[in-house]
């Protein structure tokens, strides 16, 4: 366990020092977008959602490949339940812990819900992930920072250890992104994955954009899987030579609810 | 004083057996829970608050509602209610004894409670709630304690004690205020997230509470010898009367909002808790008996108390039946269909309908039980009192 332990940080502070690894995720400066951002500022709208300084890390979600190729989401969800040992209660609503799931483009954007949509929108199941709010209501309700934002790139993350399971950010959270333990899940983990922890039972979990991972200058488990097919693109929004900007400042992209001003970094195009 | 509660009646020990037995099944019932997990109760991904967060709530309302004595008492010196402001004063410490407990035995992690503290965090509004509800409490024993003192030396209570009731007012005002900020903070949650909720919180309080306090009075009149008066109990009807009108006009609002407005999300719980929500081809309508019933509870009660106004009859049947009616619909629409209906639909527009499940109920019986128990002892004290300064 130690020497293990010894590694991952020997790894993850070279990675750090020297901005190696995967330096177009895990970009650790941020001068650069500082300095556009000012530029931005200048010009910005009344009630338009001005960029966080720093790094900030997001997502697009690109719909047309995932539909594309169906089995593609399911693959995404594999990796992602496997490499965090999350458990599986079949065909049970009330116990499920999902941190990326598919659902109806309906139940996805119900705010944005029309009659006539493309026969993609009726059809496609759409991946729905925490958004990683650059304002999150969840970190806001939370007693004890058990849920808070990493200052270096923006993920909103979980501490298992402290959380009380009041389920305070389950009722805040406006995306529904939030899972609790209602009974101990480690019988229902199906291939146990050593590197990352499991959880007891009584406390919430969700997304936590593979943090994990990123330390080791890997991408996140689900991009891994679809990037390959362009339908997953993920870095740094604050970059604006980032891959993510690049595609965003081409593509037409929407996000989840963005009346409830928690300003997410997921973006999709549909 | 404490003396006081080890003599009794025959009803008086048969009462603390019938609580002490729903006490021992509710924590049976939590052991279970403890060793298990919140699994054992009926809540979901979806639905993830139940009975005990709603009765937490509605017990808020309960323990503020004594603020419907202090405040004539105190500070417009209604003197008929001298005899009964101390019972104001220990419903609030029994309501949020029972509060407390119901917080605790809602959390995943019981043992982590104080994490609330040892990591105080400002900008949430569990923080701010734990700390008005455990001042409330502190107040509210303190203040209880010295005056009933003072009462049975037959002196005037300290002055410096006023100081404190005075404090008690605002903090009362406070404790709902705070318990409606943490829903009517919330983004995602339409029906929660109205600025009404505070206002109707605080009306619905100040009738609930004294009705609780009228049925105790009615009780004690009955087994302990104690009368709580007359002209106390008219007036306590007319303080109930105003605060539930003004609720249900508060209430019929939110339906001119939602329904004129017709945005879905602020229809959508009220269609759930009053006609059914249809979804998916299937009618979601669990809670629709229990609004209606406390639609047709709370007007039959406001009816009663009219009838008695107007044609200016007394009745203590009347008034114990009435003061029933307006506190089970006020718990039905605050301690059920609030919490519950604010889950419904979803973020994702879904729907899941939740139901308690026996060992739910068991655990939240027990914390009633033990509110009740404590509520007993404390007015046992407080009769005790009166009899003695009175013989």
């Amino acid at each position: 366990m130690d020497t293990k332990r010894r590694k991952f940080l020997k790894i993850a502070g070279a990675a750090a020092l020297a901005g190696i690894g995967a330096p177009a995720i895990v970009k650790l400066t941020s001068s650069a977008a500082l300095a556009s951002e000012a530029v931005q500022h200048e010009t910005a709208a009344h009630g338009e959602v001005a960029a966080a300084t720093g790094v900030r890390l997001g997502m697009v979600i690109d719909m047309r490949k995932f539909a594309e190729q169906p089995e593609l989401l399911d693959q995404a969800i594999a990796a992602c339940n496997k490499v965090h040992n999350i458990p599986h209660f079949p065909n049970d609503r009330k116990n499920e812990i999902k941190w990326i799931w598919k659902a109806p483009y309906a139940n996805v954007f119900p705010e944005l819900e029309s009659i006539h949509k493309s026969e993609m929108a009726k059809k496609a199941p759409f991946a729905v992930l925490c958004n990683h709010c650059d304002n999150p209501s969840c970190v806001k309700a939370c007693p004890t920072k058990a849920t808070f934002v990493q200052p270096e790139n923006g993920i909103v993350g979980m501490d298992f250890h402290r959380c009380i399971g009041c389920r305070f950010c389950m009722a805040a959270c406006p995306y529904g992104a939030r899972s609790f333990n209602w009974q101990d899940p480690r019988p229902f983990i199906d291939t146990y994955n050593a590197e990352f922890p499991t959880r007891m039972r009584g406390v919430v979990e969700k997304c936590n954009f593979c943090g994990e991972r990123l330390a080791l200058g890997l991408e996140p488990a689900c991009v891994e899987v679809a990037k390959s097919a362009g339908a997953m693109v993920f870095g740094d929004l604050n970059d604006p030579d980032s891959e993510i900007r690049k595609v965003l400042d081409k593509e037409f992209t929407i996000q989840r609810n963005p009346a409830a001003g928690t300003k997410p970094s997921v973006y999709y195009i549909v | 004083m404490i003396e006081k509660v080890l003599k009794g009646k025959s009803t008086y020990w048969m009462w603390l057996a019938v609580l002490g037995t729903f006490i021992a099944i509710g924590a049976a019932c939590y052991v279970r829970q403890y060793m298990f997990g919140l699994g054992l109760t009926g809540m979901s991904r979806d639905v993830s608050w139940g009975l005990y967060i709603s009765q937490f709530t509605f017990l808020v309302g309960v323990a503020a509602g004594g603020l419907m004595l202090v405040l004539p008492y105190y500070v417009h010196d209604y003197k008929a209610f001298g005899k009964i402001t101390i019972l104001g004063e220990f419903l609030a410490i029994s309501a949020l004894i029972m509060c407390l407990m119901f917080i605790m035995a809602d959390l995943g992690q019981p043992l982590r409670g104080l994490n609330v503290i040892f990591f105080a965090t400002p900008h949430s509004m569990l923080f701010w709630d734990m700390c008005v509800l455990w001042g409330y409490l502190l107040l509210n024993c303190l203040c209880g304690w010295v005056i009933l003192t003072a009462e049975r030396k037959q002196v005037h209570p300290p002055k410096w004690i006023y100081l404190f009731v005075y404090i008690s007012i605002p903090f009362a005002v406070s404790i709902h205020t705070v318990t409606a900020m943490l829903y009517c903070g919330l983004p995602g949650r339409h029906f929660w997230l109205s600025a009404i909720i505070a206002p109707r919180f605080l009306a619905s309080a100040f009738a609930a509470g004294p009705s609780l306090i009228i049925l105790a009075c009615l009780v004690m009149r009955k087994f302990a010898n104690f009368d709580a008066g007359k002209e106390a109990i008219q007036k306590l009807t007319t303080i109930i009367m105003y605060a539930a009108i003004i609720n249900t006009f508060f209430f019929l609002l939110e339906f001119f909002v939602g329904y004129y407005s017709e945005m879905p999300g602020h229809m959508h719980s009220l269609e759930y808790l009053f006609f059914g929500l249809e979804h998916d081809g299937h009618v979601y309508n669990n809670l629709v008996p229990f609004m209606w019933g406390a639609t047709l509870f709370s007007f039959t009660g406001l009816g009663i108390l009219a009838y008695m106004k107007i044609s200016k009859v007394f009745d203590y049947r009347l008034v114990g039946v009435a003061s029933a009616l307006i506190f089970f619909s006020l718990w039905a629409d605050k301690g059920l269909g609030f919490v519950f209906g604010g889950f419904v639909p979803n973020p994702l527009n879904e729907v899941t309908e939740y139901i308690p499940t026996a060992n739910e109920i068991g655990i939240t019986i027990g914390i009633w039980a033990t509110g009740f128990f404590i509520l007993t002892l404390l007015y046992k004290i407080a009769v005790g009192v009166e009899h003695e300064v009175e013989s």
